[in-house]
Order: C-alpha cells, then sequence, then structure tokens
C-alpha cells in the first residue's frame, strides 16, 4: 500500500511496487489535497521499493512531481534503481524538471538547506 | 588368433603397452611435434601413457560390432584425460595443427604391429588398418573440438577481463567518484560501464560523478549519446554527473555535430572536474601556508 507521512514539514510519499494503476491516480488526488491544506514545504517521492518502471509508471511520477511543483512544493524523487534508471533513460524519460536524491536523507537536507 | 580388427588392436594394446607409448613419442619426435620447449620428457610420457590407458579401456568397452560413438560412456575416460591435456596444451602455446598430429601420431605403431601380427596374405590386414584409423581419427577429431573449445573459452575469459578492465569505476574521494574512459565507447562497453557506475553510486551513495574521457579518441554522435544517457541516469538516481577532459578539438567536434550536453557540466580537464566535485560535496582545495 502507497502510503503519506509528514517527515520534517515535507510529505514522504512511499511508492511501493504492487501499486496499481487506479491508486497511483487516487494518490495525485490525495497528494494534491494534502500538499494545498498541510501547506508543506517539499514533497519526496520514495520510489526505493519500485523494480519495474513503465511509461506509464514514468509519466506519473512525473506529473506528480508536476503537480506538487505547480502547488509551491518543493518535490524530489528519491532511491531509484540502478535497473530503473537505466530503463527510465532507455524509454526516453529523462524526467528533466524533476528533482532527484540518492537518498531520504539526502532530499531532506536538502530541503532544510532551502 | 583373435578374429576381429578390435580383438587384434586390443591384442596389441594390452600386450605391448609401454611399447606402443614409446614409439608413438618417438613419431612424435619424427614428425616435430613433440614441443620439448613446452613439455618435459617425463611429462609427455605421462600424458602419452594416460591417454593411451584410457583409450584402451574405451575400444574395451566401447566399441561394439567394430561400431562405436566417442559420446558414449565407455569413453568418459578418454574424454576426460584429453580435456586435461588439452587445457594444459592450450594454456602452453600448442598449436592446432601439433595437437592433431599428436594424436594421429599413434597410427604410426599401431599399423606396424597389426603387420607384424596379421597374415598380410588373408587380406585381412586392411581391414584392421581401416579400424585402426577410424578410432584414432575419431580421436583426433575429438581433441580438435576440444582444443578449439578451451580456446573459445579463453578468448570469451579475455574480452570479460578486458571489458571490466576497462570500466573501472574510483572513489576519489567521499561521495566522489571517477570513471576514466579510455578507447572506444560502443554500445556494448556504454551498457557495461553505465551499470556498473550506477551500481557503484548506490554502494558508495556517491554525489558526484567524474566521467573522464580524455582518453577516449573520437567522440562522434553515438559517443555522446552514451555519455549523456549515462549522466541522465546517473541524475535520475540522485546524483551528479561531470563530464570532463574534453579537448579543444573535441569540442568543436562536439559544436559542429550540433551535440547539445543539456545540463550536465562539462570540464576542460580532471583537475578543474575534481576542484568542482569536492566543493560540491562540501570540501575546499586550499594550499596551506608554509611558514
Amino acid at each position: 500500500m502507497t502510503s503519506i507521512n509528514l517527515v520534517e514539514n515535507a510529505l514522504l510519499v512511499s511508492i511501493q511496487d504492487d501499486v496499481t494503476d487506479t491508486e497511483i491516480v487516487e494518490l495525485q488526488d490525495t497528494l494534491s489535497n494534502r500538499i494545498a491544506k498541510e501547506n508543506v514545504k517539499g514533497v519526496i517521492l520514495d520510489i526505493s521499493s519500485l523494480e519495474i518502471v513503465d511509461t506509464f509508471v514514468g509519466r506519473v511520477i512525473a506529473q506528480l512531481a508536476g503537480i506538487s511543483k505547480l502547488l509551491a512544493a518543493e518535490t524530489y524523487v528519491v532511491g531509484m534503481r540502478p535497473a530503473v534508471a537505466v530503463t527510465l533513460v532507455e524509454l526516453g524519460m529523462y524526467l528533466p524538471e524533476t528533482r532527484t536524491a540518492l537518498s531520504l536523507t539526502h532530499a531532506l537536507t536538502q530541503l532544510r538547506r532551502a | 588368433m583373435p578374429q576381429t580388427a578390435t580383438a587384434n588392436i586390443l591384442t596389441i594394446l594390452e600386450t605391448d603397452f609401454s611399447g606402443v607409448v614409446e614409439e608413438w613419442l618417438g613419431t612424435q619426435v619424427k614428425e616435430g611435434v613433440k614441443r620439448s620447449d613446452l613439455f618435459s620428457d617425463s611429462e609427455s610420457r605421462a600424458q602419452n601413457q594416460e591417454l593411451l590407458k584410457a583409450f584402451t579401456k574405451g575400444i574395451r568397452a566401447g566399441v561394439v560390432n567394430e561400431e562405436f560413438s566417442l559420446d558414449d560412456d565407455e569413453w568418459e575416460d578418454l574424454r576426460a584425460v584429453l580435456a586435461d591435456v588439452s587445457k594444459e596444451r592450450v594454456g602452453r602455446g600448442v598449436t592446432p595443427t601439433e595437437m592433431a598430429t599428436f594424436v594421429l601420431a599413434l597410427k604410426a605403431p599401431l599399423f606396424k604391429r597389426l603387420e607384424a601380427m596379421t597374415d598380410v596374405e588373408s587380406g585381412k590386414l586392411i581391414s584392421d588398418v581401416l579400424m585402426v584409423t577410424r578410432l584414432v581419427d575419431a580421436f583426433a577429431i575429438y581433441t580438435n573440438e576440444i582444443f578449439i573449445g578451451e580456446r573459445d573459452q579463453i578468448i570469451e575469459r579475455q574480452r570479460q577481463e578486458m571489458l571490466e578492465l576497462s570500466t573501472p569505476v574510483v572513489e576519489l574521494w567521499d561521495r566522489v567518484l571517477t570513471l576514466p574512459l579510455i578507447g572506444t565507447l560502443d554500445s556494448a562497453r556504454a551498457q557495461e560501464v553505465m551499470e556498473n557506475l550506477l551500481q557503484t553510486i548506490l554502494e558508495r551513495q556517491a554525489e558526484v560523478v567524474i566521467m573522464d574521457i580524455t582518453g577516449v579518441g573520437t567522440v562522434d554522435t553515438q559517443v555522446a549519446q552514451h555519455l549523456l544517457r549515462a549522466a541522465a541516469a546517473v541524475r535520475l538516481m540522485g546524483a551528479e554527473c561531470i563530464i570532463s577532459g574534453i579537448s579543444p578539438m573535441i569540442a568543436q567536434t562536439m559544436v559542429q555535430l550540433g551535440i547539445d550536453v543539456g545540463t550536465v557540466s562539462t570540464r576542460s580537464s580532471i583537475r578543474t572536474a575534481l576542484a568542482d566535485a569536492l566543493q560540491k560535496v562540501g570540501y575546499v582545495i586550499k594550499t596551506s601556508e608554509v611558514s
């Protein structure tokens, strides 16, 4: 199950490997509402448990990042696995608008600095 | 007197084993395939004895009604000994011709003994000789197969080693990796490089990677494509990529080819790239003031 937790003024979204397409669409909804309501400074998308990505998941990640950005929350995608990174690049999805960090710690450090 | 050719051959091998070995060695010397520079006398004698023993065993059990196949279980011993000997010989640089002639040299002593024991008039000699030839030829062909297989393995291993050697990822400092690229960057290598690099980033939690292309001879659109894809993958993982070692020549070529590096930082030398990388992770290079 995908969960959203508040960590240091940022929403931590952990996307699980077994996430379904409907869940991910629901997630967009829940997340955007919570960002607006809780007035957080940042959003961290943890995709470290994702082992398989396709263009759909890639697009959803980009969309989630785009939504958060519009709602004035700095968004980081963290914990991407090497195989996933290679796949996304091979699919031509470079996610140029998305900020990335190695881990949750790195993302939090950068958020604190901002 | 034994009836079949196989029985005749067996008799020879069983009664005059050491004689055959000695003459086999002698024929090898005569035909110039005994590499005394690569093997000591006792070593090649031991090898020959072992091979002949396995050969005899194979003939005893594996030839039924003058038919045989070296793939049968009865020949397992010979295959095993042969595999060992071939491996040894390939490693020391024996040529395929020498290897085949080495086995074929076994014919001479066997023919000579058959001739001595058979009544030439009866015309049976030809069928005996034919049997020996078939056996020894199969032996030789199998030897060649092993030999080539062994060589292929050596080549494959070397290829793998070269691939690994040519893509080292070095940790220069805490959280700073470097990847010195040398030679040509084709698709296979680019793939290997990328996987290697991303895995190391994960393991070392590196934040900056310097891809140094000082040793890359030419940068064409394909090479540039590979480099930029690697840089994009590095960025997706959450690290940053600096491409260093871009010579004036390469810079000109890249612009002429219309290659856009986008947001990837580029530096002319690994020296400036290192200073930059250290700064990014929070270190500064300072000359100490000697008082």
